[in-house]
C-alpha cells in the first residue's frame, strides 16, 4: 500500500548531524578556534560585521566558524542575532574629523594638512602565493622590528578630511544644505523602505549590502553606465569614538571605540543656469578595513543621486528601485535558495493546465483531420 | 548664402510687420475658442543650454502643431513635458480637460494626468518598442486601454481591436501576432491603433516616422492624415523632417538650442522662413 | 510551558509584535491592501516563511494550537521547521488536526476541510505585489494599485484567452477583494481560490523579504479575476485520491516506478487521514488487501 512520504523531522535532525561533521573536518587536525578566526582572518570578520549589521568581531568569528567559512552563511547568522536585540538608544553622530588615523590616502592631493599615511595594506605587494606560510608558517620578527610596526600602526594624529578644504573654497558641494539642522535618519530595520528613499536610507541600505554586488555595480558605473568619473577625494581608516546620550544622564558619554573605514569621492562637477559649477560628494563608510566596500558604497551612492542631481537616469546603477531592491545578501541568498524547498503543489497546478492544453490541441487537430477526411 | 541672409535681415522691418499682421488675423478668428492646450514660460534644463526654455503657445481645438528643428534642439524634451511625462523647472501647461475642465498639469494631482493619459490623450513614440507591449499579441495592444476603462468582455474587446487593426490598414489576421513579428511601419500602424481606441483628443507624437523607408513613410504619413481629419484629432508632432511637417501640421515652430526661434503658419514658415537658422533648414532639404 | 532561553516568548519582542499587529489592523480595515510594516529580520531565510512566521510570532498565545502546512501536508520539512520553531520559542501546542487548530500558518496550500469563524489562516507569502511581473517598479505599482489602474493584469488574461482559449493561470491566480483592490493569494492553486471568499476565518498574508503585511477579514468578497465570457474555473482530475478515494479535493501526482507509472493521492495530507478514519478508501488500498489475500 502507498504510504506518504513521512520522517520530515527525523531527516532534518540528520542532516544537521551530518551537517556539523563536514564543518569539524579531519579530526586529526587542531579545531579551530574563534580567537584564531578573529585574529588571523580579520578581513572576512569585517567583512562580515559590515553586512552583519553589529559591530562584534568576536560574534562574528564565531558565526564564520559556524558557518564553515561561508561569508553569506556567516552574515545571516549574525543578522538574525543582530534583530533579537534591544534597542537602548542611538548613538551621537560619528566625527570622522576626530579619526585616530591609521591609514590615509588621497587620490586628489599629493600633499595635504595631515599627510598621506601609507599604513598597512595588500596594494604594492606582488601578488606570488607565499610559499613560506604553507610550510612553516609566518616567520617570527626581530622585537625591534615589530616593535616598531606596532608603533606605525598605533593610531596618528586626526586631521581635517580633504573635502572640507574644497568646501571651504565652495568648489564642492555642501554635504547638506546650508542653514538646516541634522536630520534624524530613518531606521532601516525598523520601518520598511519607501520609494523614493532619502539619501540616508540609501546609505544605510548600501553599507549593509553585499560587497560582491556593489563592487560590480560601481565598476560599471565607472565603465560608462552610470556616468560617473570620480575621483578618490579621500579614504581614511582608524579608530573613532562612540558617544551616546543616555536619557537620565542628559549629556553624551563615550561607550566604546569602532575601528571604521571612510571613503570620500570627489565627482564631475555639476551646476545650472543659477547655480555655478560644483564637484559633487559621493560618501561611503564601514566598520573595520574594509576598503573596497567603502568605496564602492561611494560611488554606487553618487550614481543614485542622479535624480537629486537632476542628472538624466539612464542606468541600473542610477536607479534606485534597482539598487536598493536588490542589495541584500540574506535576503538575495535566501529567496534564490529557497527554490529548494517544495512547489509540488504549483507544479501539479502547471502540469494540469499543460496536459489539458495538449489534449485540445491534438483533439482539436484530430477533428480538422476527420473533417478534412470526410470532405474528401 | 550670407547675401541672402543679409538682404532678407535689411527686409526684417517689413517682415516682421507682415507676420503680426497675419497672427492678428488669425487670433481674432479663434477669440471665441478656448485653447485645448495653453504653454507659458515653461522651462526644463538638465544642464546649460540641455532642454528647453521660453515656451510660449496655445493650441486649439483640430490644430495640428509641428515643433521641428535638428537633435539636441530640445524639441523631445518640449514634447515630455507637455505630455505629462517630465516635470518642468518652471512655467505651466494647461489643458482644457472634457472630464476635469481646465487643469494646470503639473499643479494637478498625478492621479489626473494619469487618467488623461488613458483617456484624453495618446502618445506615439519614435521607437515601437517604447509604446508597443512587445511580448503580447496585436490585438491585446489595442484592447490594453479599453481593459483599463473597465472593459471586461473578451469577445467585444476583439471585436473592437479588429475594428481598428482594419482602420490602421493591418489584416485582421495578425490579430495573434505579436509586434515584434510585425514590420517598422505596421509596429507604428499598431501604435496608432493602440492610441486611438479610447477616442482621445489630443495626441503627441515623437518623429513618428522616423528610421522608415520613404515609401512606408508615405503610406503612414497619408494615413496619419485621414484619421486626423476624419476623427478631428489635435496633435503635436516633433519632427526633424519638414516634408512630414508640411503634410501634416496647419503650425510650425522651430527650435535651436532649446529655444523656439520662429514659428507661423506651416506654408509661411516653410515658403518664407524669417530666422537665418529656418532658413537653413529650409535650404538643407531643398538641396537633398 | 517550555521557551528558548534567551528569547522573548514566539522569538520576537514584544515592541516588535505590537507593530506588526498595528499593520495588520490596518489590513484587516482596508481589505487587501498591502501594508508595509518594519520587517524583523528571523532566524530562517527569506523566502522560506519568515512573513508569515513574522505574523504568526505576532498573533499567537499561550493558549493557541498551533498547525503548519507546506503543499498542504505537516510532514514536509520546512513545515517541520517551522512548527518546530514555535513548539521552541512559544512552548505552545501543535496539532496536525485542522479541525483543532486555532492558528494555522501554510505555505501554498488552503485546508480542504472549511475553516471555522475561531481559526486564523496565516499565509506565506514570496512576492505580494500581484503586478509585479507587469510593472517591477513599487513605486509604480503602489500608484496603480492607488488608482485601480488593473488594465495590465486583464492583458495578461485576454493573452492567455488569444493563445490558448482558457485563461492559463493555474496558481498564484489574481483577485480582486472586496471590490477594490487587487491582491496576489500567494501561490496557492487556483482550485483554492474560491475557498477565500466569504471564509468565516480571518486570513492574514505576510511577506518578510518585500515587508508587507495584508488581510482579508472574515466574510469578505474575494473574486478571482476573469471576462465575462471566460469565467474563472478551477482545476479538477480524472482520478480519485488512491488513499482515501476523494474525488473532490486537490491531488498530487506521485510517480510509483522508474517507468513513470503514477497515482494520485490528496495534497491535504490531514483531509485524507480523516476520511480515512472515516472509513473512505482508495484503490491503493483495495489493491493492498487484495494482494493480502492472495497471499493468503
Amino acid at each position: 500500500m502507498y504510504v506518504a512520504v513521512k520522517g520530515g523531522e527525523k531527516a532534518i535532525d540528520n542532516a544537521h548531524a551530518l551537517m556539523r561533521t563536514q564543518r569539524r573536518g579531519d579530526s586529526a587536525i587542531a579545531e579551530l578556534s574563534v580567537d584564531q578566526i578573529r585574529q588571523q582572518l580579520p578581513l572576512a570578520v569585517d567583512r562580515v560585521m559590515n553586512e552583519g549589521s553589529v559591530y562584534d568581531p568576536e560574534l562574528a568569528a564565531l558565526a564564520l566558524k559556524q558557518a564553515s567559512g561561508d561569508a553569506v552563511e556567516a552574515i545571516f547568522l549574525l543578522r538574525a542575532y543582530r534583530t533579537t536585540l534591544p534597542r537602548f538608544g542611538y548613538s551621537e553622530p560619528l566625527d570622522t574629523e576626530q579619526m585616530q588615523i591609521e591609514r590615509r590616502i588621497s587620490g586628489t592631493f599629493k600633499d595635504l594638512p595631515g599627510g598621506q599615511i601609507l599604513g598597512s595594506t595588500y596594494d604594492y605587494t606582488h601578488r606570488l602565493l607565499d610559499f613560506s606560510l604553507l610550510a612553516a608558517g609566518e616567520a617570527e620578527m626581530a622585537p625591534e622590528e615589530a616593535n616598531a610596526l606596532s608603533e606605525a600602526l598605533a593610531a596618528g594624529n586626526s586631521c581635517p578630511r580633504v573635502l572640507e578644504l574644497l568646501n571651504k573654497e565652495g568648489l564642492i558641494e555642501q554635504s547638506r544644505e546650508s542653514g538646516l539642522d541634522d536630520q534624524v535618519p530613518r531606521d532601516l530595520t525598523r520601518e520598511p523602505v519607501n520609494y523614493p528613499a532619502e539619501r540616508a536610507v540609501r546609505l544605510q541600505n548600501l553599507i549593509r549590502g553585499d560587497e560582491g554586488f556593489l563592487l560590480s555595480l560601481s565598476y560599471a558605473s565607472m565603465r560608462g553606465y552610470g556616468d560617473s568619473h570620480p575621483f578618490s577625494g579621500e579614504m581614511r581608516t582608524g579608530r573613532v569614538s562612540v558617544e551616546l546620550v543616555p536619557e537620565e544622564l542628559g549629556f553624551p558619554i563615550e561607550v566604546g571605540e569602532v575601528l571604521l573605514t571612510e571613503s570620500e569621492m570627489v565627482n564631475q562637477f555639476h551646476g545650472s543656469k543659477d547655480l555655478p559649477p560644483q564637484f559633487t560628494r559621493g560618501y561611503g563608510i564601514a566598520f573595520g578595513r574594509a576598503e573596497r566596500k567603502a568605496m564602492s558604497v561611494a560611488l554606487v551612492e553618487r550614481a543614485l543621486r542622479a535624480e537629486e542631481l537632476g542628472e538624466e537616469v539612464l542606468y541600473p546603477t542610477q536607479d534606485q528601485e534597482f539598487v536598493l531592491s536588490h542589495t541584500d545578501c540574506v535576503s538575495a541568498n535566501g529567496f534564490v535558495s529557497h527554490l529548494k524547498l517544495p512547489h509540488y503543489v504549483d507544479f501539479q497546478s502547471e502540469l494540469e493546465m499543460i496536459r489539458r492544453l495538449r489534449n485540445e490541441q491534438s483533439q482539436a487537430t484530430q477533428s480538422k483531420t476527420t473533417n478534412e477526411e470526410a470532405d474528401a | 548664402m550670407n547675401k541672402v541672409i543679409d538682404a532678407v535681415q535689411s527686409d526684417a522691418g517689413v517682415q516682421q510687420a507682415l507676420e503680426t499682421a497675419l497672427q492678428q488675423e488669425f487670433k481674432e478668428e479663434w477669440k471665441d475658442i478656448a485653447p485645448l492646450l495653453s504653454v507659458r514660460e515653461l522651462n526644463k534644463f538638465y544642464a546649460p543650454g540641455k532642454g528647453c526654455g521660453d515656451i510660449n503657445f496655445d493650441l486649439y481645438p483640430g490644430e495640428v502643431l509641428g515643433i521641428v528643428g535638428e537633435s539636441g534642439s530640445g524639441k523631445s524634451t518640449l514634447l515630455s513635458c507637455l505630455s505629462a511625462r517630465l516635470t518642468p523647472d518652471s512655467g505651466n501647461v494647461i489643458y482644457n480637460s472634457e472630464r476635469f475642465g481646465e487643469m494646470d498639469l503639473y499643479a494637478c494631482e498625478e492621479s489626473m494626468r494619469r487618467v488623461l493619459m488613458r483617456s484624453e490623450w495618446g502618445i506615439v513614440h519614435q521607437h515601437a518598442r517604447d509604446g508597443l507591449r512587445m511580448n503580447v499579441s496585436a490585438g491585446a495592444n489595442i484592447g490594453e486601454r479599453l481593459m483599463a476603462v473597465g472593459e471586461r468582455h473578451y469577445g467585444d474587446i476583439r471585436a473592437k481591436a479588429e475594428e481598428w487593426l482594419t482602420a490602421v490598414e493591418i489584416d485582421t489576421g495578425r490579430i495573434d501576432d505579436r509586434p515584434s513579428q510585425f514590420s517598422g511601419g505596421m509596429q507604428q500602424r499598431l501604435q496608432i491603433a493602440r492610441n486611438l481606441v479610447t477616442h482621445p483628443k489630443l495626441i503627441f507624437m515623437d518623429e513618428p516616422t522616423g528610421g522608415l523607408d520613404v515609401s512606408v513613410q508615405a503610406k503612414l504619413l497619408d494615413l496619419l492624415r485621414n484619421l486626423v481629419s476624419r476623427l478631428g484629432l489635435s496633435v503635436i508632432i516633433v519632427t526633424h523632417d519638414l516634408a512630414v511637417a508640411r503634410l501634416l501640421a496647419h503650425r510650425l515652430m522651430v527650435m535651436r538650442r532649446g529655444q523656439v526661434v520662429e514659428t507661423g503658419l506651416t506654408d509661411q514658415v516653410l515658403d518664407d522662413p524669417q530666422h537665418p537658422y529656418t532658413q537653413l533648414l529650409v535650404s538643407s532639404i531643398l538641396q537633398n | 510551558m517550555s521557551t528558548a532561553t534567551g528569547y522573548n516568548f514566539a522569538y520576537l519582542d514584544e515592541q516588535s509584535k505590537r507593530m506588526i499587529r498595528r499593520a495588520i489592523l490596518k489590513g484587516v480595515a482596508i481589505p487587501g491592501y498591502q501594508v508595509p510594516f518594519g520587517g524583523r529580520e528571523m532566524p530562517l531565510p527569506h523566502g522560506w516563511g519568515t512573513g508569515g512566521m513574522q505574523v504568526t510570532a505576532s498573533v499567537i498565545g499561550e493558549a493557541d494550537k498551533l498547525k503548519v502546512i507546506d503543499q498542504g501536508a505537516d510532514d514536509t520539512t520546512n513545515a517541520v521547521s517551522i512548527r518546530r520553531f514555535f513548539a521552541h520559542t512559544a512552548g505552545v501546542e501543535t496539532t496536525e488536526q485542522t479541525a483543532e487548530a486555532t492558528l494555522i500558518q501554510t505555505r501554498h496550500r488552503i485546508p480542504e476541510r472549511p475553516l471555522q469563524a475561531d481559526q486564523i489562516l496565516i499565509y506565506q507569502v514570496p512576492i505580494p505585489e500581484p503586478l509585479r511581473f507587469i510593472e517591477p517598479r513599487e513605486s509604480e505599482t503602489r500608484k496603480m494599485h492607488a488608482l485601480s489602474e488593473y488594465g495590465a493584469m486583464q492583458v495578461k488574461l485576454y493573452e492567455d484567452v488569444a493563445r490558448f482559449g482558457h485563461i492559463a493561470t493555474s496558481y498564484d491566480y489574481p483577485v480582486m477583494v472586496n471590490n477594490r483592490y487587487m491582491m496576489d493569494p500567494s501561490p496557492i492553486p487556483k482550485f483554492d481560490n474560491p475557498k477565500m471568499s466569504m471564509m468565516p476565518a480571518l486570513q492574514l498574508f505576510g511577506a518578510g523579504f518585500e515587508k508587507r503585511i495584508y488581510a482579508v477579514p472574515p466574510f469578505t468578497q474575494v473574486e478571482s479575476l476573469d471576462f465575462d465570457d471566460h469565467p474563472f474555473e478551477v482545476q479538477s482530475w480524472d482520478e480519485a485520491c488512491a488513499i482515501c478515494g476523494s474525488d473532490h479535493s486537490f491531488l498530487d501526482e506521485v510517480i510509483t516506478d522508474d517507468n513513470g507509472s503514477k497515482m494520485f493521492v490528496c495534497s491535504d495530507t490531514d483531509y485524507c487521514r480523516e476520511r480515512v478514519d472515516q472509513g473512505f478508501v482508495g484503490t491503493a488500498a483495495d489493491l493492498s488487501t487484495s494482494e493480502q489475500e492472495t497471499e493468503q
